[in-house]
């Protein structure tokens, strides 16, 4: 088992035309994932996630910068000396083999001492089939199973020989949505019980929240925040990763901080004693909005949307970046529904406050 | 009202019928016109050559069938000996072509390197050169390196097809990219990808071509008639021209029909056999010749 | 870098050597024979260079013989056999059963031997002092005095060829229109009924705007195809065309190379180069015509 460490790596594609320059595809990353753990590269499409998996498992070669497992380079090494294992968005399973001749393809490509025997390799892909809980399917093409057990077994191909890195490229994004959670609980056991280190991609911010035990955001080819699920939630580093997380997603509001209080419009919503007067962006998370009769801040109604255990109140106010401003307060609370506003007041660890310009965080106390 | 709607419904379903009627009957008349020749030939290499000579007026049936002709179509005429000709230009040349085309294929679906699109796009246009303008010249160049009346000489210009290469190179395309980093991570050599993973996952389309060029080599014709004069290395379409002009001694039609059974019993079993993959394959753009 | 551009162009070498070598370079050499003058095949040597080979094609009666032979063929089987094509096509894609059965009865001559069949033709056609052969036998049922369509006049030998042409050449056609009927999608059909279209209009405004490309490509191809015709030709009258003025620009080539009449690459050479740009004319207006008219 390793760690993952990248040095300054940056990637840079060739230009097509002439005129244009390269693309950066990843730029200065410079991270560890530790030994044994489950990380998630999230990030929106075309941000380099994928890119930086691809560096990883030796695909793409960096323009710059060294990628260590463990104590060894292996920026240099081709893929197959890596030790990795691969799983792809669509599978990548060789339509023409059984499933039992598709996990053992790759053992068929080790040579010298490595070298093994015809059991030896049906003996280790069945344990592994095990594993995935696949080994009733072993005869079966491809075609024939269903998107959840093609998964399992493009899982069980990356595993047979022992990676010491195994990654995951978008591996749960073809599944309809109830597999998924059925899949990503099955992977998270997995990774459990072979300990290796696993990098997995994704756009979807809940899949990585709920099974990761840190996450990269990216944005553009740069990392943005590194931290355990609860943390980036918790402590959004900028306003892009705000945004990126939750569901429904943060209200962000246009703002202005004057005589240490946040106001919002006239409103004058939030005490905040250390932050410099000044504009400044106002991000509130759903279940920041406590719905108070006197209340300080003032939206006006639009409707409520139930979703059983809770209630999301649809509003909107003119300083809101989005046409909505969406919170979410226990379904027990009555709402008026023939009033027009609706008042607020604000939980402060709720409440992140980000520079205008830079959009990066701002602390205020509280 | 309700009587007028009944009778013109009536009246467009004897349309329908009179309008199917007259489309099996064309449909019917070219299959005549399309069977009768094979027909008539089965027919021709059964009568006996008297009776076939005394008939003025042919008869569309025999009462005495006889084998004999085939008999006399071998041992008259070298028949056996095209045959066997035809045989080993067509398995060579089949052969020889697939192992030149599926690595070209390869290396233009697969592999990435300086000047690929170049080649490519080169090999693309030798497609619309036509056979006629670069026979004259191979004519020649076999004539000098004295390869005529050698299977080498056959052989060696019938190989190339860029045709085929084209579609080869467009169904390995096909494949998904994953499948070639996932071998490729799993460290897979390429010439094992090729040959593990992309071939049987195109077979079909390497059945159809194989197909197809034995179709092409079954049948060829103009080069093989160029580069041989010496019977023993004659191909059947030479043969049977070679037949129609001085074999048989006399106009001896049965035994010549029995010889154009002899010779294109073969391709017609393989149609019937790979019917579906054939008519596919060829729909799929190949042309005769 | 380095290594792989190598290993690239090694599994090209083969395909590069054999198409250089007959394709490539006897492409480049047949322009240098044609404008060698006085070749000698036997001495490898030529007097100069000039058009004389293309003046001299242009002047001898059996190449202007084959080119006419050439364009009445094309010109005869091109559109007929296409037409024929689609009303079998159309008339198999509106039947079911039995479909399949005419489909592989109709294909049938695309895997025969030319040579082989063409034998079957010319005794069927031909008219000898033994029998009329059957084709007349027919004929006559309809008042016609025989005539022999292989050693006889020549509109009657040239109807045989065309005859035979489009035997040839409709299994292919009706195949690809087959194909190109089937992909028209159900649904328009359907929606042009609701309309209370009728079958013929359905056929002119949206069977065959939809089949147009199909269709051009095979006129294309017909054309391509027709004016290279030499082995039904072959099939029909025997190898000396020229004596029975039955000869096309192809088989002109041919002879001019070799045979009774040959050894003079350099006038085949000529004789193919205007082959070649005929044939390159004719599918430039093509083009241009299917670009003004095909719906896509």
């Amino acid at each position: 088992m390793m760690k993952v460490v990248l040095q300054n790596v940056t990637k840079i594609f060739p230009a097509k035309g002439r005129s244009s320059q390269g693309t950066v595809a990843a730029k200065d990353l410079a991270f560890e994932i530790p030994d044994g753990e489950l990380i998630a590269l999230l990030g929106p499409s075309g941000c380099g996630k994928s890119t930086t998996l691809n560096l990883i498992c030796g695909l793409q070669k960096p323009t710059s910068g060294r990628i260590f497992f463990g104590d060894d380079d292996v920026t240099d090494l081709p893929p197959e000396n890596r030790g990795v294992g691969l799983v792809f968005q669509n599978y990548a399973l060789y339509p023409h083999l059984s499933v039992m001749d598709n996990i053992i393809f790759p053992l068929g490509n080790l040579r010298g001492k490595d070298r093994m025997s015809k059991s030896e390799m049906h003996e280790k892909a069945h344990e592994i089939a095990k594993l995935v809980q696949i080994d009733e399917l072993m005869d079966r093409k491809p075609a024939e199973l269903s998107g959840g057990q093609q998964q399992r077994v493009a899982i069980a191909r990356a595993l047979v020989k022992m990676p010491k890195v195994l990654l995951l490229d978008e591996p749960l994004s073809n599944l309809d949505a109830r597999l998924r959670l059925q899949t990503r609980e099955e992977i998270k056991r997995i990774q459990r019980e072979t300990g290796i280190t696993t990098v997995f991609v994704t756009h979807d911010q809940d899949e990585a929240m709920s099974i990761s035990d840190r996450i990269i955001v990216m944005k553009a080819g740069v990392v943005q925040q590194i931290g355990k699920p609860q943390e980036v939630y918790d402590s959004p580093a900028n306003l892009f990763v705000a945004n990126f997380l939750g569901t429904p997603p943060i209200n962000v509001f246009s703002a202005e901080i004057k005589g240490g209080s946040l106001y919002i419009g006239e409103d004058c919503v939030l005490k905040t004693e250390s932050a410099r007067d000044g504009e400044v962006w106002a991000a509130i998370r759903p279940e920041g909005f406590v719905l108070c009769e006197d209340g300080p801040f003032c939206c006006s109604f639009g409707g409520l949307e139930v979703m059983g255990r809770d209630i999301s109140v649809v509003s909107s106010n003119e300083n809101s970046v989005n046409p909505t401003v969406r919170s979410i307060i226990s379904a027990e609370n009555k709402v008026d529904l023939s009033s027009k506003t609706v008042r607020f007041s604000l939980k402060p660890n709720k409440v992140f406050l980000f520079d205008k310009k830079t959009e990066e965080r701002i602390a205020f106390g509280c | 009202m309700n009587r007028d709607i009944i009778r013109s419904e009536k009246a467009a379903k004897t349309r329908g019928v009179i309008r199917t009627a007259i489309i099996y009957i064309i449909l019917t008349v070219w299959a005549i016109v399309v069977l009768f020749p094979f027909y008539w030939m089965i027919l021709t290499s059964v009568k006996e050559y008297a009776s076939y000579n005394s008939e003025y007026v042919p008869k569309f049936f025999t009462l005495t069938p006889t084998l004999e002709n085939y008999s006399s179509a071998f041992t008259s005429v070298p028949l056996a000996r095209y045959f066997i000709n035809t045989v080993i230009f067509t398995v060579l040349t089949t052969g020889l072509m697939l192992i030149v085309i599926i690595p070209a294929a390869f290396a233009f679906s697969r592999l990435e390197f300086k000047g690929r699109d170049a080649v490519f796009t080169l090999f693309l246009s030798l497609m619309m050169i036509p056979n006629e303008l670069v026979v004259i010249t191979n004519y020649t160049t076999i004539t000098n390196l004295d390869l005529r009346n050698t299977f080498t000489g056959l052989i060696l210009p019938s190989v190339t097809s860029v045709f085929y290469i084209y579609l080869l190179k467009e169904n390995f395309s096909q494949i998904p990219d994953e499948l070639y980093y996932a071998a490729k991570v799993d460290g897979t050599r390429d010439l094992k990808y090729l040959f593990r993973v992309m071939m049987p996952i195109c077979r079909p389309t390497i059945v159809t071509i194989t197909i197809l060029k034995i179709i092409e080599c079954w049948n060829s014709y103009v080069w093989p008639r160029l580069v041989t004069d010496d019977q023993n290395y004659f191909l059947v379409s030479n043969g049977i021209q070679e037949i129609r002009e001085n074999g048989f001694g006399r106009e001896n039609i049965p035994a010549m029909m029995a010889a154009v059974v002899v010779i294109s019993a073969p391709l017609i079993i393989l149609f019937l056999i790979f019917r579906k993959k054939i008519m596919e394959g060829v729909a799929r753009g190949g042309t005769k010749g | 870098m380095e290594q792989k551009s190598a290993k690239g162009w090694l599994y090209l070498i083969p395909a590069i050597l054999f198409l250089g070598a007959f394709m490539v370079y006897p492409l480049i050499d047949v322009f240098v024979y044609s404008f060698e003058e006085g070749y000698n095949s036997a001495s490898q040597t030529f007097f100069g260079t000039g058009v004389y080979n293309y003046s001299y094609i242009l002047h001898d009666p059996y190449f202007l013989q084959a080119v006419k032979n050439t364009f009445i063929l094309v010109i005869a089987t091109v559109p007929l056999s296409t037409l024929i094509a689609l009303g079998i096509s159309y008339g198999l894609s509106s039947i079911k059963p039995l479909r399949e059965l005419y489909q592989t009865v109709f294909f049938l001559p695309y895997v025969t031997n030319t040579l082989a069949v063409g034998l079957v033709f010319m005794i069927l056609f031909r008219k000898t002092p033994y029998t009329d052969g059957l084709v007349n036998l027919i004929l006559g049922k309809f008042g016609v005095s025989p005539i022999d369509f292989i050693d006889g006049p020549y509109w009657a030998k040239m109807l045989v060829l065309c005859f035979y042409t489009i035997w040839v050449v409709l299994p292919f056609k009706i195949l690809i229109l087959t194909s190109a009927l089937a992909s028209v999608s159900e649904e328009y059909y359907s929606a042009a009924k609701i309309d209370g279209t009728r079958p013929f209009r359905i056929f002119r405004k949206i069977t065959l705007p939809m089949i147009s490309p199909m269709l051009f490509y095979l006129i294309i191809t017909g054309f391509i195809g027709a004016f290279k015709a030499y082995s039904d030709a072959v099939a029909l009258f025997g190898t000396n065309l020229n004596a029975a003025e039955m000869n096309t620009i192809v088989g002109y080539v041919y002879d001019m190379l070799y045979g009774d009449s040959g050894g003079y690459p350099s006038y085949a050479s000529a004789a193919a180069i205007v082959l070649f740009a005929i044939v390159l004319t004719i599918t430039c207006i093509n083009l241009m015509i299917s670009k003004k008219h095909v719906h896509y």
